[in-house]
């Protein structure tokens, strides 16, 4: 399979099945229309293209292909190295409560549905030491403290940071922790904490000062902007080159996002990550299918203003731009996905396991608790099963090495069903593939 | 080649040795909502 697209100027074309990138030709990019029809691709391109430069490209198509890199041969996977996935990440909800009053939360205020609670720390010590036991020999394990707002209980992550450091000694496992925070309780002595102990730490604010405040509020409903962002910009300052985002939300209320992208960067953070927001269309500021357009546009945009950025010094990381073409993870994790329900879960501050954190509070999809271990064997079957090889949607897509599979509970939210991709979803996906490729291609053209 | 400009030779559909599950999740990231796969890592340091 072999995708081709045009943008910024450049042609670019994939092979899908060995993740082979190459810049084509005009004449190329049209030649493929036919391929592998010569004649007829002569026939129809010939009073535009020299007929030499035709046959010089087809051969050139002709050897790539030859040597087993372009229309390269489908990926075959080894049957038992998909099934019965150890676990190796966990989400770890240590506050159902939170400080703010986002109008796009999914979390409803921090409670997911349910009672406003804090994690306690036997819970707290009974996740870690489920996730030792369930890792196998996976060495390397993380946890991300999650909410509501994690740091309303802050001094249980201290002590699961700690009592997790006491158990990397005795079983050899490496513990990571991840910090997802909306800034607003940071102070010097957490930010110190954070910095020292987290491997991540994820700053939530939306962008312009406007936009944030329309959807991130106080508890008494004011726009928050003016109590998180010296906070953040202190903890961002102080984690220098370690890993940190400010992580943003869009919804169609900033339909033109990549403004906000770029105040971020103007302010000099680092790296940035904004996502489109995932809401039913009940709600006014849901994305629908009308805003795509503009959205693909805006994502185009975004990367050619992200590479006059780079091109000038004034270099940012936008996540989603993120894209490791010579390495990143290989074909089982490309087809297993995100690993939702099998590398991953979440776990609530009453104990209970959740495929991840999209998924807390819908009582189908409770997997066990901590006292009692994976007691619904079958959901979490149910998403070993649902990997690329098993939805309908992703087997001829050309974004499927690079996305996946998408989000379950998307497609769970969206069709009811975790093994249907959400559609708006995927389209933007695809013009973020394209356009963090086309970086690349850029940046090899300097 | 001079139409066609080799970007990435890539080996994906070369799976021998892997899968060991020694790979960034989701959940390190700054991903919350639009999880992608590709733009992880793979931190088999041994590979």
């Amino acid at each position: 399979m072999i995708h081709k697209y045009e943008l910024n100027g450049y042609y670019i074309l994939l092979d899908i099945n060995s993740g082979s990138v190459f810049e084509i030709d005009k004449a190329t990019y049209e030649l493929l229309d036919y391929y592998p029809d010569k004649t007829k691709a002569c026939e129809n391109l010939k009073g535009k293209y020299d007929l030499a430069d035709l046959d010089e490209a087809w051969i050139e198509i002709e050897n790539l292909k030859n040597q087993g890199i372009l229309f390269s041969e489908d990926i075959a996977l080894e049957e038992d190295l998909m099934r019965d996935h150890d676990i190796k990440a966990m989400c770890l909800h240590v506050s159902h409560d939170c400080n703010m009053r986002c109008g796009y939360c999914f979390a409803s205020e921090g409670s997911f549905e349910g009672e406003k609670v804090l994690m306690d720390i036997e819970t707290g010590k009974e996740a870690i030491d489920f996730l030792i036991k369930n890792s196998g020999k996976r060495k390397h394990l993380e946890i991300d403290f999650f909410g509501g707002e994690p740091l309303m209980n802050f001094e249980v992550v201290k002590s699961l940071v700690e009592y997790a450091r006491e158990r990397e000694l005795e079983t050899e496992k490496v513990f990571r922790f991840t910090m997802t925070t909306n800034g607003l309780l940071l102070n010097e002595d957490i930010i110190e904490y954070l910095d020292e102990n987290m491997a991540n730490v994820v700053l939530s604010i939306d962008g312009r000062k406007e936009t944030n405040d329309n959807m991130r509020k106080t508890i008494n409903n004011e726009g928050t902007y003016k109590y998180i962002i010296d906070k953040i910009k202190r903890m961002s300052e102080k984690r220098g080159s370690k890993d940190h985002y400010i992580r943003g939300t869009f919804t169609k209320n900033n339909l033109d996002f990549s403004k906000d992208v770029l105040d971020l960067a103007n302010q000099g953070f680092p790296s940035i990550s904004v996502e489109p927001v995932v809401a039913t269309p009940d709600n006014d500021y849901a994305l629908t299918g009308e805003d795509i357009l503009d959205l693909e546009k805006e994502y185009e945009n975004l990367a050619v203003e992200y590479l006059n950025y780079n091109k000038q010094g004034d270099k940012f990381n936008f996540f989603h731009f993120n894209i490791d073409l010579h390495g990143g993870p290989c074909a089982y994790k490309r087809v297993s996905g995100c690993g939702a329900g099998t590398d991953y879960v979440a776990v609530t501050p009453t104990g209970e396991i959740y495929p991840c954190h999209q998924f807390v509070g819908k009582e189908d999809f409770i997997l066990g608790d901590l006292e009692k271990g994976i007691l619904n064997q079958n959901l979490r079957k149910d998403f070993e099963k649902v990997n690329l090889t098993d939805k309908k949607a992703c087997r001829d897509c050309w974004a499927k090495y690079y996305c996946g599979g998408g989000c379950f509970a998307n497609a769970y939210n969206f069709n009811n069903d975790i093994s249907v991709p959400y559609d708006i979803g995927c389209k933007l996906e695809k013009k973020r593939i394209e356009c963090a490729i086309m970086i690349q291609v850029a940046k090899q053209n300097r | 080649m001079k139409h066609i400009k080799v970007i990435n030779l890539g080996e994906l559909n070369k799976v021998e040795g892997k899968g060991c599950g020694e790979c960034q999740t989701s959940c390190q990231s700054a991903c919350k909502t639009s999880c992608t796969v590709g733009n992880q890592k793979c931190e088999n340091t041994e590979q």
